[in-house]
Parts: structure tokens; C-alpha cells; sequence
């Protein structure tokens, strides 16, 4: 610790040895992963006080009155992001009418996510209990070219990770590019308005047997598409005389204006190698700009995206040749990427239900060469970033609204489980429905001892 | 006839070079001369291997040296392939050990998978078998390559007993979409070794993760989906190359969602549950109906009386093989009232349930599935995705190791299929967290011994006893962390996998592609 940090903290301590409000918690003796400019803190305190870091440092010491966790041997982190994900917006996936992640045939680009946010999921206490505090919740992926999977009814993990929504079965308006935008939602338990940040991003899919069935129809698409986003909002009066000029109706063309004035990002669906140039050259060409998800094989186009500053989103377990355009996916994907000076978000499963995949994952990019802090980055302060979460997440720093989570151990490791979750300074309640069926039929003598 | 073993030097067995076969020529590999060479070579080890299995069989059930043949009774016998118990075993294993030598992993942390953790131990592999496992000073026989163990850990090779590799394979495309034959609610005459495609990329990946064994299942929307395949995951060019010799077969059973919205959606029988049960006790009541055919010819043949025979019904023979105990059945079940359900028709027809697959509310009937001795086979907690898994909880393992029931994790995806190691630490965590607490010693079975037990292979392989195949991992670190990799993989003493080597065995359909089947070797940037 450097004298000037250990002077500031020391200040800030001092500060707080006034009485303290009754929601001031004091973390002791943690190891402090911040994510954020001071790296890891081998062993230090972290004081949170209304709703935000109040201080945090090797020499803090607790506020009077304030409620002390024991830290020692535990891991401290900011809340987790959920980068891309159906939590709040679906709850069964085997239940078409608990779907609300897709645009049906009303709908492209100016699908609105955010209206079908539901935080009363049982899911989100669950994700919560994996360290997640925060959801990007994004349109499902438009497949409705794909296989029917009733085929499939074995492999009920693909199952449940192919079953994509089902616009397709109404037709479409457009040739379904576009899956809608994007919201943020924060998992603050009781909280009436959970969507902190809506039209995020609008998301652009261009996985292969998707109803836009070859790149030369999808490229040349959007390129129209833009052009009449631009046309209308240059004159939207001129737009409405003539709407039959366009394949997009106005809600779309909406979405799409602060596109292509390079305020909202495109978070773009791809995979191949080749289909991510023909994106950077379709971004600096359109100068819009674009996040990608999935990017198999980004690591082939590293320096070009490091080059172009564009971010990705990646499963680093993804490593199977699942499809044509995924032959090069490899284990370390993310580590390649990184290396590159490529912007590394690390995603677990888009299911709500399994969640908990991503900081595995980030554990497994680890193991196949990824730093450590960068995994713990992936997880928290890059996802902030790239989504332009500005100082509500994403990492540890005195003044920033409070999402921390006290993790029983190496908040990567399968042993490890969270131990208290804050969101925005409160306290989440320590359950979820899964702990509520095990303590139901967990022998008495067991469940009186259950942490 | 099957019962024949085939000679040693005609083996069809194909492997391509691993890291142990440095001194196979490479252009050799796909050469069947020249593999041919190979299998003198190592036709000791191979002749071990096919002695101790006999043994094995001898005392399992069905398999090439049960297939003793009635025919002989018979006054006339019958025209090839018109009686079902001349011929068990009509697609025999053609598996081959690869070549091996004495080796030895000293001073590891040695999970046996017979409830031992081993600190500082030594195993010792020696023509294809497991020739000791013992503390630090245990000897290992001259000229045995040493692979030092210090820091590492040895677990015997991970079984995933719910796959479809090979019937599913990558790339997903429909051409290739081979397994579930959803004509009909009951095709218990499908066998699922007719849909596996070798050259699946997705075996090579689960072989770095450690796997060694692997049971093949038809899918699960049909009540009856036919037989499964139990294969060792070596390299091979045809399936009968890659089955595991003397497995028994097993039957798939699926109960809930999945063969009611098939067969419902297409206007026909079952559309509820109740159709489920009802179309799984009509097959019974046919299977128990041919048999007693069947018998009742033979009886009269015995007996010198003339008698035609029933018509050969490859569906009833797969039937009347679980009711004589020959085939198991592994049954894709998820709720605790339909398992309970499945048992009584079980006790109805008088047989017996090998697993429950996936399993999502074992825990709340775990003292049930103990009394009954049947095996619960589950994710960690991937559970909510329909409605029948929706009560998932990620305690589930630990609630039904704790009864003593019989506790197995498996992936029925070719992505957890690679960190089985990693979801089983999941459900061990789960369970610490429960207040459960579940040792390394007790948690390596759920993924090796008692998978191998389900799918009665468990004299076989499944723990480190001397013996036993020299199937096993050696893995970076503690195999329950995240950060565990398996740098190692022997099976039948031959290494099929070394993550050290920069040639890794990748499947013919990589060759030339953009990746040539890239997964990182090293595990560490290069």
C-alpha cells in the first residue's frame, strides 16, 4: 500500500468513528478482489454505509455500531454481472407463455425488453446465490431458421439451450435481424422499479439458419436497415407519408436512430471468424458501434478487435465445433483475447436457470491461461464498462453505490458459495427457492445446523 | 458365432498415435497393416484383458460369453437369426487395448474410488492392468515409465453414463441427427451403437476432460428408446472398435413430458401421463406374452414334439431380456411421484430399475431409492427448464448420498461431459453448504465407481484395485477444483491422452478444417 492510499484510508476511517447509521455493515479481515484500479487487497475492510463504499483499505477499522462480518479467510467481490441473459424476462423454458424474451410478429428492433421485466422470478433469488446482483437481459437469439428440436428430446441441456424464442412461428416482419433491446436490471430484492438502465442495446443476430438465411441477404439488410434509420431521423414526418418505402415499421426505425448515431450499441449475435470481419468492416463502415456475443472464433480476429476497441462476450467452455461456423472454438478463447488487449466479457449459460455457470467458466478460462484479476474483471468491471454502467457497478471503490458480495472462499472456485450479497448497500435475503426445497426435506437434526 | 473370441492378429481395432506411440510411424496410422503389427505386439496385454473379462461376464449377465446357444437343443435349429437366443451378441466388441508398458504415478494424491484418499501414494500399471496402489514406497517394477505424481492426483477414469456422443454429434446438423427415433412410443428394438458415429469431435474433447468410459443413450422421447451402448472413448474408425467388451445392454426408459408432447402433438397415444403408464405395462404385458411362447416352443421341442416357432420380434427381445435380467434399464425419470410409479410397475412385471436419469427430485424419495437399491443419476442443479424439473435443488446429491443411496453425476452434454470432475464438485459444495458434508474419498464415486456399478461394468473398472483396467486421470491438482485439469489419461494401461503432447488424437472430420480441432494442449497460453 502506497503512504497516500494509506493516508486516505485512514482519513476515511477516522471519519466513520462517528456513530454510525443502523445500515452500516463493516466487512473485516477479507481478502478484497475491487475489479478496479487497486487490484486485489490481500486482507482489508470494506465499510459500506447508506447504499454506498464508505471506505475500504488494509488499516480501516469498523465504525462504531456498525454490524461487523468476519472476513477472514472469505473473498470479497463486487456483485457479478449477468451478461446477456433471459433472468427476469422468462421462468420456464418448456412454458411459451412465462417467455417475454422475444418480439413475436409485432416487432423487430423496437421490441422493448424492459416492459416484461419480472423480479418476483424465483430465479432471480437463485441467481443472487450464485454472486449475481446485476442482469443484462437481452432478446433471445433469433434461430427460427434452425430444426425444430423436438428431435432432440434427450439432450435436454441442448435442449433447453436451443430452445430459442419462437418469433418465427408468426412470420416476420422483417427478415429477423433484430431481437429488440436490451435492459439492465438490477436484483434488488422488493425494489418496484428494477430496470435501472433500459435500451441498451438492441441486439442484431447473425447466427446462421436464422430467418435472414445467408450473410449476403443479411448484410445487405442491414445496411438498408440503417439507411432508413438515418432517413427517418432526418424527417420522420417524410417517413410517415412513405412508410411503405421501408420494411421496418416506425417503432423499429426508433430504435434504431440512436444506433446509428453510435449512442445505443448493436450487441451482435456471430461466431464465424469471417462473419466478425465482415462486422468490424459493417461498424467502422456504419460508424456504429457493436458488442459481440458468443464470438467462437473471435481469438482467429483478435488484433483486429483490440484494433477496433470492440468487446466481446464469450462461454469459455465453448469449445465443440457445434455448428459450421463454430469448427474453430477452443478453450482458451477468452485467454486469447485478453492477451490481444480485446475487452473480455465472461458469460455461464444464457438460461437464467444456470447462472452460476459464469464464474465457473471464468474459473476454466483461468485454467486454460487467463490471469486471474482478468477473470475477476470479466465478471464484474468489464461487462460495467462495455455496457456503460458508469458508477452503479461493476467495482469496488469508496463512493461507488454498494453491490459486494462476501464469498466463502475463491468466488471462482466449485467449493465456494456467497455468504451475504449487497446490493446497492442492502442486505439480499440468504434463500432461494432451490435452499427452500432442500431445507423442506432436510433431516431435522441437519437443518438446525444449516448455515 | 459370437461366442467365439476373435484371434489376435485379426483384431480390426484401429487407434491413432498418442503420446506413449512415439515410435508408431505417423503415416502408419490409418494403415490397417501396419496397425495390424501393432496388435501382435501388445497381444499379451490384450489376451489379459479378454481373461479377467470372461471372469467378470461369468458372473454378470448378458454379453459375448452368455450368449451360450439353445440351438443345440433344438431337434432342427433354426435358420440364422430366427431364434433370439442363439446369437446375444450379434455386433460383438472388436476393442483391442492399446499398446502399453509398466508405469507407474509416484507420490500423488490417489482417490481410489473405494473410499481411500491416499496422500503421497504409487500406482502401478502393468500389462494393461492396475498392479498396485499403495503409500509412498510402494515398489514399482523395473524399467516402468515414471510419471511423477508430486503435486498431482490420480482418480481412476471418469464414466459418464448418460451421453449421446456419436448419435448426436457435432456439428449439429439434421443429416446427422441420429438419436431419437420418434416413429413409434415403443422402439425398444433400436440399438443405439447403429447410430453413433465414430468420428464425433466430441469424444476427442471429452477424453482430455478425463473421460474414459462412456454409456451411449438413445433419447428420451419414446417410452421404450432402445438399447444403449457402453464404449471406451479410444479413438476408432468403426463402433464396434470402441465397445466396452462384456458390458451388459441396457434399455432406455423415459417417464413425463417428453414422449407425451411427441406422440400428443402428433394426435396419438401417450398424450398424458396416465398414456405413458399405460403404454409401458401393454409392452410388458406383450414382452411376458412372447416369452411364454417362446418357452412354451421350446419346452415342446424338448420334448421331441413338432412345433413352429413364434415369429422372431427384435422390439420383444430387448423386453424379454430386462424381465430375464440379462438388460437394464435406465430410466429417464425427473419427478419423485413418477419414480415411485415406475417402481410399482417395476415390482408389477418383476424387474428391476438400474437408474433413474436426471432425477431431479430423487432427494425427496432418496430412503425409497435406497430401499429399492436404484441409482439416481443428476446434475449438480441444472434443473427449472420445464416444468418437471422445476423443484431442482442443488442439494439434490447430497441428500441422496447421505440415505446411502446410490449417487451418480452425469452430463447428457458434451460440455459437462468435459468438467464432470467440476459438476460434482458443484453437488459436493451444495451439500457443505447443507451441512452435508460429502469427502473427496465418497465424492470421486459419483463420476467412476458407481456409475461402473449401474452399468455393471464395476469388476471391471471404475476403482484403482489391483486387476482392474488401468483405466485413470492424473489430474493438475485437486480434480474438485475449477482449475483441475487432466494432464493424463489410461485406459487399459495404454495413454490415450497426454496434455503435454502438441498432437492431439482429433477425429478424421477436423483434418483440414480452419482449427484442426484447436483445444488447447497446454492449458496455458502458448
Amino acid at each position: 500500500m502506497t503512504p497516500r492510499r494509506l493516508i486516505l484510508s485512514t482519513a476515511l476511517a477516522l471519519a466513520f468513528t462517528v456513530p454510525a447509521s443502523a445500515e452500516t455493515v463493516a466487512i473485516v479481515g477479507a481478502r478484497i478482489e475491487t475489479a478496479g484500479p487497486k487490484g486485489a487487497l490481500a486482507r482489508g475492510t470494506l465499510v459500506i454505509t447508506d447504499g454506498r463504499i464508505a471506505a475500504m483499505g488494509a488499516d480501516v477499522l469498523p465504525p462504531a455500531g456498525a454490524q461487523v462480518i468476519d472476513g477472514t479467510g472469505k473473498v470479497v467481490t463486487p456483485g457479478l454481472i449477468a451478461a446477456s441473459t433471459n433472468l427476469t424476462a422468462s421462468e420456464v423454458e418448456g412454458v411459451r407463455a412465462t417467455h417475454d424474451d422475444s418480439a413475436g410478429a409485432g416487432l423487430s428492433a423496437g421490441f422493448d425488453i424492459s416492459y416484461g421485466v419480472n423480479l418476483a422470478s424465483t430465479f432471480v433469488p437463485r441467481a443472487r446465490q450464485t454472486g449475481v446482483t446485476l442482469a443484462v437481459v437481452t432478446p433471445a437469439p433469433l434461430q427460427g431458421g434452425e430444426e425444430d428440436d423436438e428431435g432432440e428430446d434427450g439432450q435436454e441441456v441442448l435442449e433447453a439451450r436451443h430452445l430459442t424464442a419462437g418469433a418465427g412461428e408468426a412470420g416476420w416482419r422483417d427478415p429477423g435481424l433484430f431481437g429488440g433491446q436490451a435492459a439492465a436490471v438490477r436484483l434488488d430484492e422488493g425494489d418496484p422499479d428494477p430496470v435501472f438502465k433500459s435500451r441498451l442495446a438492441v441486439t442484431l443476430d447473425l447466427l446462421r439458419g436464422g430467418p435472414a438465411s445467408s450473410r449476403g441477404t443479411a448484410f445487405v439488410l442491414l445496411h438498408t436497415a440503417l439507411a432508413d434509420a438515418r432517413r427517418f431521423a432526418r424527417d420522420p414526418a417524410a417517413f410517415d407519408r412513405d412508410a411503405a418505402a421501408s420494411r421496418y415499421g416506425r417503432e423499429d426505425l426508433e430504435a434504431l436512430v440512436p444506433v446509428v448515431q453510435g449512442r445505443t450499441p448493436l450487441l451482435v449475435r456471430v461466431q464465424r471468424a469471417a462473419d466478425i470481419r465482415q462486422v468490424l468492416r459493417f461498424a467502422l463502415a456504419e460508424h456504429v458501434h457493436v458488442i459481440l456475443e458468443g464470438a467462437q472464433e473471435a481469438w482467429e480476429v483478435a488484433p483486429e478487435l483490440a484494433e477496433a476497441g470492440v468487446a466481446v462476450l464469450v462461454d469459455p467452455e465453448d469449445d465443440l465445433p457445434e455448428s459450421f461456423d463454430t469448427l474453430g472454438a477452443r478453450l482458451d478463447n477468452a485467454a486469447r483475447l485478453q492477451a490481444a488487449g480485446v475487452a473480455v466479457v465472461i458469460q455461464g449459460s444464457r438460461d437464467f436457470n444456470n447462472l452460476r455457470q459464469a464464474r465457473f467458466n471464468a474459473g476454466t478460462a483461468v485454467a486454460y491461461g487467463l490471469p486471474y484479476e482478468a477473470a475477476i474483471a470479466s465478471l464484474t468491471s468489464v461487462p460495467a464498462r462495455v455496457f456503460g454502467f458508469g458508477d452503479k457497478a461493476g467495482l469496488l471503490e469508496v463512493g461507488r453505490e454498494a453491490d459486494v458480495v462476501v464469498w466463502s472462499g475463491d468466488p471462482l472456485e466449485t467449493s465456494s458459495w456467497p455468504l451475504a450479497v449487497f446490493i446497492a448497500g442492502k442486505r439480499q435475503p440468504d434463500t432461494s427457492r432451490g435452499l427452500q426445497l432442500r431445507d423442506r426435506y432436510l433431516p431435522q437434526d441437519i437443518a438446525a445446523g444449516t448455515p | 458365432m459370437a461366442t467365439q473370441e476373435p484371434a489376435p492378429g485379426s483384431s480390426r481395432a484401429v487407434r491413432r498415435p498418442t503420446a506413449l506411440d512415439k515410435d508408431l510411424p505417423r503415416p502408419a496410422q490409418r494403415d490397417v497393416n501396419g496397425v495390424a503389427a501393432v496388435v501382435e505386439f501388445r497381444f499379451g496385454a490384450a489376451w489379459a484383458a479378454l481373461l479377467l473379462l470372461g471372469a467378470c461376464t461369468a458372473t454378470g449377465s448378458s454379453g459375448p460369453t452368455a450368449a451360450k446357444s439353445d440351438a443345440a437343443a433344438h431337434k432342427t435349429p433354426l435358420l440364422a437369426g430366427l431364434d433370439p437366443d442363439a446369437d446375444l451378441d450379434p455386433f460383438p466388441s472388436t476393442y483391442r487395448p492399446g499398446p502399453s508398458r509398466p508405469a507407474a504415478v509416484v507420490g500423488a494424491t490417489i482417490l481410489t474410488a473405494t473410499g481411500q484418499e491416499i496422500v503421497n501414494g504409487v500406482v502401478v500399471m502393468s500389462g494393461g492392468r492396475i498392479a498396485s496402489v499403495g503409500p509412498a514406497g510402494t515398489p514399482t517394477p523395473a524399467g516402468a515409465t515414471l510419471i511423477d505424481g508430486r503435486g498431482k492426483w490420480v482418480t481412476p477414469g471418469v464414466i459418464d453414463i448418460h451421453s449421446h456422443m456419436g448419435d448426436y454429434p457435432v456439428p449439429s446438423v439434421p443429416s446427422r441427427s441420429d438419436g431419437n427415433e420418434l416413429t413409434d412410443p415403443n422402439t425398444a428394438q433400436v440399438w443405439a451403437e447403429h447410430s453413433v458415429w465414430p468420428q464425433d469431435p466430441a469424444f476427442d474433447r471429452s477424453r482430455a476432460g478425463g473421460v474414459t468410459t462412456l454409456e451411449i443413450l438413445p433419447g428420451s422421447g419414446n417410452l421404450f428408446g432402445g438399447r444403449s451402448v457402453v464404449l471406451k472413448n479410444v479413438t476408432a474408425t468403426t463402433v464396434g472398435a470402441m465397445k466396452f467388451p462384456g458390458a451388459p445392454y441396457d434399455l432406455k426408459m423415459a417417464c413425463g413430458e417428453n414422449p407425451k408432447r411427441v406422440y400428443g402433438s402428433k394426435g396419438r397415444a401417450p398424450s398424458t401421463a396416465m398414456g405413458n403408464v399405460a403404454g409401458y405395462r401393454a409392452a410388458w404385458l406383450a414382452a411376458q406374452d412372447y416369452r411364454r411362447k417362446w418357452d412354451e416352443y421350446r419346452a415342446k421341442v424338448g420334448r421331441g414334439v413338432a412345433a413352429d416357432p413364434p415369429t422372431r420380434n427384435l422390439q420383444l427381445d430387448t423386453l424379454v431380456g430386462v424381465l430375464k435380467g440379462d438388460i437394464r434399464i435406465q430410466n429417464h425419470c425427473y419427478r419423485a411421484d413418477e419414480m415411485a410409479t415406475m417402481i410399482d410397475i417395476s415390482h408389477e412385471f418383476g424387474f428391476h430399475i438400474a437408474a433413474f436419469h436426471h432425477a431431479v427430485e430423487s432427494y425427496k424419495i432418496a430412503p425409497l431409492l435406497k430401499r429399492e437399491g436404484i441409482c439416481s443419476v443428476m446434475w449438480a442443479d441444472w434443473g427449472g427448464f420445464k416444468m418437471e424439473s422445476f423443484d431442482s435443488t442443488e442439494a439434490n446429491a447430497a441428500l441422496v448420498q447421505r440415505v446411502g443411496a446410490c449417487t451418480i453425476i452425469h452430463s447428457d452434454d458434451d460440455y459437462i461431459d468435459q468438467h464432470l470432475n467440476q459438476e460434482a464438485a458443484i453437488a459436493m459444495a451444495a451439500g457443505a453448504r447443507a451441512g452435508i458434508p460429502v469427502s473427496h474419498a465418497d465424492a470421486i464415486s459419483w463420476i467412476t465407481a458407481n456409475p461402473a456399478r449401474a452399468l455393471g461394468i464395476f469388476k471391471e473398472t471404475g476403482s484403482l484395485e489391483p486387476g482392474k483396467a488401468a483405466d485413470l486421470v492424473v489430474w493438475s491438482t485437486d480434480p474438485f477444483s475449477v482449475y483441475a485439469l487432466a494432464e493424463h489419461v489410461f485406459i487399459d494401461g495404454a495413454q490415450v491422452y497426454d496434455r503435454a503432447h502438441p498432437a492431439q488424437p482429433r477425429s478424421d472430420f477436423e483434418l483440414g478444417q480452419p482449427a484442426q480441432g484447436a483445444f488447447t494442449p497446454q492449458g496455458t497460453m502458448p
